[in-house]
């Protein structure tokens, strides 16, 4: 094994480190020019947000570097103890928790505050791995299943429990690693499905919802006709799935909204998806307020107003001026949508997806399963999050203060994907080692 | 490297981030280039369009004299649609002085007038103070604005008229044509000048994009500029009025009713336009505006109606001149030609009567013009219309009618200024109507030759026709505006500097006429209007004038009217002058048109008592506001018949409806049974 006596620098996966601080590059321009008011203004001023940003990023760079030059095996070793570590450390977030925006996460050190939640996550990738990876567990049985459940749903819960879903919505993309280590294709069919349908029957109105509907059925039945020749009972999943399906949007989910939801929560469910209450579902005498979904509204009306190439590198009108709330933070593609435009914005998506593809490829050229399930841990989470921010950017998904990774503002949020990344590279560099 | 041998899982995983992706740049594409409501919206939220208003034109008299003033102020406009709920009320309302209820109200009028999304007045003419301290704060109230406009002062408080007046242009103006550009709260002239020429008033408009920040101050130049557009000034007019003329008149004519027209017979140019009773055009500026204007509006005299334009008297002696150009150009009459008139005119039965009787009062036109001998101008009339070369009275009218037409009387005569009308005179259609079945003849309106009966003109129409007269035969169309913006050939002024030359009558035939008129003031009726050195030809006129009071037909104390012109020979001034139910057209109509003509041609007024006497006089007759109330009540009325009958529509139209949609329901259930 030549390449494992070279230098842990000469190792590593160079590309997707490259991706990842270009996004990261990226993230402190769309932070700068969010804030940027006239050239007067130094740039370099620690006040500012992107210059906070940078000094994050070096604290980042430097953890980075402690951690490419620790031997791989501590991080299994040290894995299930890291986790007891978190769950410890979200459960003192309850005594000594400060309160931040209505959520009780966040610890304070003097000026610093710190979100046990966003550690957690990478805690529980590395107990996941080990657990996956462990020569005693048999994943294809019910008992492991629930245990591996079990790691993810616990710091889930607690999360939840400190009033942060969109945080503990984050965990859920732990099942993904589960798929590929043997988790039945049903269960991400149904999970996928079911999330797809809630937000369809919510965006799209009924009649072309049935067809579509009807029309994957159909598709189905057409793909899968062998199988069903061979074995009748598949027709009846597929017209039972169509059945549920139609019934739900169909018929529950305008139920639900007419007699049992109160006005306010249909709309508070419809304005995080930046849409206006249908007419059938308001309520009379309930008055509709207009400015409860003033942060999708305003976020579509700058990504929208960005055009094809957008309106050129720090004119967006509406970024510029503070139309868009929180656009550091959770909304900072808005930025980069009214800017750069649609080649931007796609460009982004791809520079996204690239990475994404390229820890995939990672992951399977890992000789130790504790490698592969981290690398899938890693891929998963930022797929999660990289989907759900810019969906609710877009109006597709409801405003559940997701961050885009590693572009939005805030310190926990670069450190917590910069260790996990760095991890994941440490791993790599390791990748013909038998870990455990 | 890639082992496709690999878990198919993997690449289960690869198609869900690549779906996603696609998915999400398809959303993009659907945002970003298909929709471009958010351009719009965007646009909407973040650039405010500034509109940069020129100053209006400027009005200056002959002499260069200032007519108007621009002001500079403040209109506080609003964007209902913009206004948020959780605007800081309080401090807007201690800073305007007003209460919270006070400010719900108003801001409701606007929404009611403009709807949401239009910008509308909310406060018109701020004071200077009051501006100040809402430029500070304005970024407090998202949806107000403030908005530069010039205003009007008048320096002379004279000519309000045919100045006209400026106000926000209304919904009904939006819907015509000519005011297609306007938004709504932009000013407008209403009338008069301000009106017929607001097109060269107004100037363009500018505008200027500024990009706005979310709490609604105006940050920096959107693009730089490069679409805004520069406001350029209104042209200034030049008038033919004589300012310091038009106020004399003015004064002259208080206290009572009427006009005066004073025109320069060489070019057609109005020297002075007095409308009595005249008012303060500064009534019209400001924040006071609509409460002045109702008031005008409620007065019995009526001083928002134009007296020089708009009403039509019966010319009276006035009119003799023109019968007789009339008769000495058709060959009725030669200068010489005399009636033996005893005091009245009896040949047509009934007795018209003369107020001479004295032998030789109408030995010939020049005797009997200057001692205005009805008896004569009847006789005269009734021989032009006789004339056995028409072939019978009916075409004898028509040709009469034709002289008419050329004398400018019958039809408005094209002065650039709002609401002229036409007057009155007849022809044989009218008299067919009158007569029915045509059985009349020159007898039923021999009166007509001494300017009464049927034939009614204005004051503009008669001032015209003393400079046809005064020039010998030939009148430019009588107008205000001298030149636009330097530019005495616009193309706007091109049918003024029109020569109308509408009649062939000889000059010896004018001449005649000419010097008849003079001796009208030499030795005739007309002596008041004695001018030292300068030869003045003028007639008087006293119209008698009736009016249905309480069902019964009473005769009101006669109108005195007085035309003149001069100097003889070379004319530069012809006034016309109407007072009405004063007397006798000597006693008033003269010494002011007298006065008016001293005024112009000698610059100052040596007859001080003769101008007291006219200042002081309140002619205003009592029976006047009676008349008034009852035509009120009169038009009360009327409109509410028409509201009621409009409303008796509706209903029939609605049963109409309601039947036919029974009948339908009926055919499609198959309910007939």
């Amino acid at each position: 094994m030549a390449t494992h006596r070279k230098p842990v620098l000469a190792r590593i996966d160079w590309l997707s480190l490259f991706l990842v601080l270009s996004l990261i590059s990226i993230g402190i321009m769309a932070v700068y020019t969010s804030e940027y008011t006239s050239f007067s203004e130094p740039f370099f001023n620690t006040e500012k947000s992107h210059m906070k940003q940078i000094i994050w990023l070096g604290i980042s760079c430097f953890l980075g570097l402690i951690i490419l030059f620790t031997d791989s095996k501590v991080f299994y070793s040290l894995s299930n103890l890291s986790y007891v570590f978190g769950i410890f450390l979200l459960l003192i977030t309850f005594v000594i928790g400060g309160e931040v925006k209505g959520s009780h996460s966040f610890i304070k050190f003097g000026s610093f505050t710190f979100q046990p939640g966003e550690m957690c996550k990478i805690f529980t990738a590395l107990a996941l791995s080990r657990f996956l990876s462990a020569p005693e567990t048999r994943f294809n049985t019910l008992k492991d299943r629930l245990i591996a459940a079990t790691i993810v749903l616990i710091p889930c819960f607690l999360i939840i429990l400190q009033n942060e879903t969109g945080l503990a919505l984050v965990y859920f993309a732990f099942f993904l690693p589960m798929y590929r280590e043997g988790l039945p294709n049903s269960i991400l069919l149904v999970g996928l499905g079911s999330v797809a349908l809630f937000l369809s029957s919510l965006l799209i109105e009924r009649l072309p919802l049935f067809i579509a509907i009807t029309v994957i059925a159909l598709l189905s039945v057409w793909i899968l006709w062998k199988q069903i020749k061979r074995q009748k009972l598949v027709i009846l999943f597929i017209v039972g799935g169509w059945l549920i399906a139609v019934t739900f949007s169909q018929l529950v989910v305008p139920y639900i909204f007419k007699n049992v939801f109160k006005g306010y929560q249909v709309e508070r469910i419809y304005s995080m998806l930046g849409q206006d209450v249908p007419l059938e579902f308001q309520k009379p005498g309930e008055a509709a307020k207009k400015d409860a979904d003033y942060n999708v509204r305003q976020s579509k009306i700058a990504i929208g107003s960005g055009g094809v190439i957008g309106k050129g590198i720090m004119n967006g009108t509406q970024t510029k001026y503070s139309f868009v709330p929180e656009q550091h933070t959770d909304f900072v593609f808005c930025g980069i949508g009214e800017q750069f435009g649609f080649v931007g914005s796609a460009l982004l998506v791809i520079l996204y997806l690239s990475l994404l593809l390229r820890i995939v490829f990672l992951a399977e050229r890992q000789r130790s399963l504790f490698s592969r399930v981290y690398c899938y841990c890693v891929a998963s989470i930022l797929f999660f999050h990289f989907a759900i921010n810019l969906s609710m950017t877009m109006g597709l998904a409801p405003v559940i203060g997701i961050t885009l990774p590693m572009l939005s503002y805030g310190g926990t949020s670069l450190l917590s994907f910069s260790i996990l990344i760095f991890i994941m590279l440490r791993l790599d560099a390791d990748r013909h080692i038998l870990i455990r | 490297m890639i082992n496709f041998n690999n878990n198919p899982r993997a690449w289960i995983v690869r198609l869900l981030f690549a779906a996603m992706a696609v998915a999400l740049i398809f959303r993009l594409f659907n945002l970003q280039v298909w929709d471009d409501k958010y351009k719009v919206l965007a646009d909407d939220q973040a650039i405010f369009r500034k509109v940069i208003y020129p100053a209006r034109g400027s009005i200056v008299d002959r002499n260069g004299k200032a007519m108007l003033y621009n002001n500079v102020t403040f209109d506080l406009v609003v964007t209902p649609s913009r206004v948020t709920k959780d605007m800081d009320t309080a401090a807007f309302c201690s800073i305007l002085g007003i209460t919270e209820q006070d400010f719900e109200k108003e801001l409701n009028k606007v929404l009611f007038k403009n709807g949401k999304q239009k910008p509308g007045v909310y406060k018109a003419q701020i004071s200077k103070e009051l501006n100040a301290r809402l430029q500070e704060n304005m970024y407090l109230f998202p949806g107000f604005e403030l908005a530069e406009r010039s205003m009007r002062s008048y320096p002379e408080s004279s000519g309000a008229l045919l100045l006209g007046y400026l106000s926000e242009v209304s919904p009904a103006m939006l819907e015509n044509p000519r005011f297609a550009s306007y938004r709504q709260g932009d000013y407008v002239g209403m009338s008069g000048l301000e009106n017929v020429y607001e097109e060269e008033l107004r100037g363009t408009r500018g505008v200027q994009y500024l990009v706005r920040d979310v709490m609604n101050r105006p940050r920096d130049a959107y693009k730089d500029g490069a679409m805004d557009t520069v406001a350029s000034g209104g042209k200034e007019l030049q008038l033919y009025i004589d300012a310091e003329l038009q106020a004399y008149g003015e004064k002259l004519m208080s206290g009572k009713i009427g006009s005066a027209v004073a025109i320069d017979p060489q070019t057609g140019g109005i020297l002075a336009m007095v409308s009595a009773p005249s008012f303060d055009p500064n009534l019209l500026t400001g924040e006071d505006k609509g409460r002045h204007f109702a008031d005008l509006n409620k007065m019995a005299t009526k001083p928002l109606f134009n007296y020089a334009t708009q009403a039509f008297y019966p010319p009276g002696s006035t009119f003799k001149p023109i019968t007789g150009l009339v008769g000495l150009d058709v060959g009725a009459i030669t200068p010489s030609f005399g009636y033996p008139c005893a005091g009245g005119y009896y040949a047509c039965g009934k007795r018209i009567g003369c107020t001479h009787s004295g032998h030789g009062h109408a030995a010939n036109l020049k005797v009997a013009l200057a001692n205005s001998c009805n008896a004569y101008f009847c006789d005269v009339f009734r021989k032009i219309v006789d004339m056995p070369k028409f072939g019978g009275v009916h075409k004898g009218l028509e040709t009469w009618y034709e002289y008419m037409n050329h004398f400018g009387f019958g039809h408005p005569l094209g002065v650039d200024i709002t609401s002229e009308g036409g007057g009155l005179i007849p022809d044989s259609s009218f008299y067919n109507n009158m007569y029915r079945g045509g059985s009349w003849n020159s007898c039923n309106m021999a009166i007509v030759g001494m300017g009464q009966g049927e034939v009614t003109v204005s004051p503009m129409q008669l001032a015209n026709s003393m400079c046809m007269i005064a020039n010998k035969g030939f009148f430019y169309t009588p107008h205000l505006v001298k030149s636009i913006g330097g530019d005495a050939k616009h193309p706007k002024l091109k049918k003024y500097l029109e020569k109308h030359q509408t009649t062939n009558i000889s000059a010896t035939d004018y001449q005649a006429v000419i010097d008849g008129m003079e001796m009208v003031v030499t030795n005739g009726t007309g002596r008041v209007a004695q001018l030292p050195g300068i030869a003045v030809s003028a007639k008087t006129g006293t119209v008698e004038n009736y009016a249905l009071l309480f069902g019964k037909k009473t005769k009101l104390d006669n109108h005195s009217v007085f035309v003149c012109f001069a100097p003889k020979d070379n004319p530069r001034i012809a006034i016309a002058v109407v007072v009405q139910n004063a007397g006798y057209g000597a006693t008033w109509a003269g010494p002011v048109a007298s006065l008016m003509m001293e005024k112009y041609l000698t610059d100052s007024v040596k007859r001080k008592p003769l101008e007291e006497k006219m200042f002081h006089a309140n002619l205003v007759k009592k029976y006047t506001y009676t008349i008034d109330s009852l035509q009120r009540i009169k038009d009360k009325l009327r409109w509410e018949m028409k509201m009621a009958d409009k409303e008796g529509q509706i209903a029939m139209t609605k049963r109409g409806d309601t039947l036919l949609v029974n009948t339908m329901l009926e055919k499609f259930y198959h309910l007939k049974k």
